[in-house]
């Protein structure tokens, strides 16, 4: 069973079961330092695996995040997903493991 | 408000960074499933992360600098205190990784073990990295993964997607 935040994203690739959290990326099993509503959240994944009956099984948990703006602005030129340092190591990687798989199996 | 469609919102983002071709998600037309083989309370639960852990005070262990970033495991009675993510793709600006039990739940699986909810927590929790390959994914990295879970004799297997 899966634990996440974009909600699309999994359920593109199909999943057998899915917990559900609409909150930013980065915490998919809770808000930060909550630990009662971790539990919840754990639990309903828990539950999860003993009640499903077919692939594809979605549970939203029952909770918000303190405010909405997040979701307007992730991914926009104000708020960029990855700094710039980020940016660099994510594109040295990729171009590297191109290289690695252009001179043999990897 | 609903949810964020991510595949739409990236597909923009990345267009006005000048990249061209959408990125290609993965999709499973067939989906397997297995229903649960015995109680709850008698499963072993193996946990997997996609959030980089590492341990305070001791090498990484994965280099950045490496091309292939293989799965890794690290044992499941570390403290979590000594826990940490390397991750850098996150929503910087909402939240934090700060808490590890946000997003790898050892503290709160271990305590339902301790309730009996679970029969317990494997020995080790792996990481499994968000990758440039499909494939790799695929056929190199879900197949150790699963190797390790055996090993570990797990009933059940925990993803979370950071």
């Amino acid at each position: 069973m899966v634990f996440g935040c974009a909600r699309d994203i999994v359920e593109h690739c199909g999943v057998a079961r899915f917990v559900f959290c609409d909150f930013p990326l980065g915490n998919p099993c809770g808000k930060p330092f909550d630990a009662a509503m971790q539990r919840d959240i754990v639990g309903l994944g828990l539950d999860l695996l003993a009640t499903a009956t077919a692939p594809g099984t979605t549970v939203v948990a029952p909770y918000a995040w303190h405010e909405d703006t997040w979701k307007e602005k992730c991914f926009t030129k104000e708020r960029p997903f990855l700094d710039e340092a980020a940016t660099a190591t994510w594109l040295e990687r990729k171009q590297a493991y191109r290289d690695v798989k252009a001179s043999g199996p990897a | 408000m609903s949810h964020v469609r991510y595949i739409d919102k990236t597909r923009e983002y990345y267009k006005q960074e000048g990249y061209d071709a959408p990125y290609r998600w993965a999709h499973f037309d067939d989906v397997p499933f297995t229903p649960l083989a015995r109680p709850l309370a008698e499963c072993r639960v193996g946990l997997i992360t996609t959030s980089e852990m590492a341990i305070h005070g001791e090498p990484v262990p994965v280099a950045d600098d490496d091309p292939l970033r293989d799965p890794y495991w690290l044992p499941s009675t570390t403290p979590v205190a000594k826990l940490y993510s390397r991750k850098t793709a996150y929503d910087r600006f909402a939240t934090t990784l700060d808490d590890v039990d946000s997003y790898l739940p050892l503290t709160r699986l271990g305590e339902l073990a301790a309730e009996g909810r679970i029969a317990g927590l494997a020995p080790r929790f792996q990481m499994a990295f968000s990758q440039y390959s499909q494939r790799k994914t695929l056929k190199v990295d879900a197949p150790r993964i699963e190797g390790w879970l055996r090993e570990d004799r797990v009933d059940v297997a925990v993803l979370t997607a950071v």
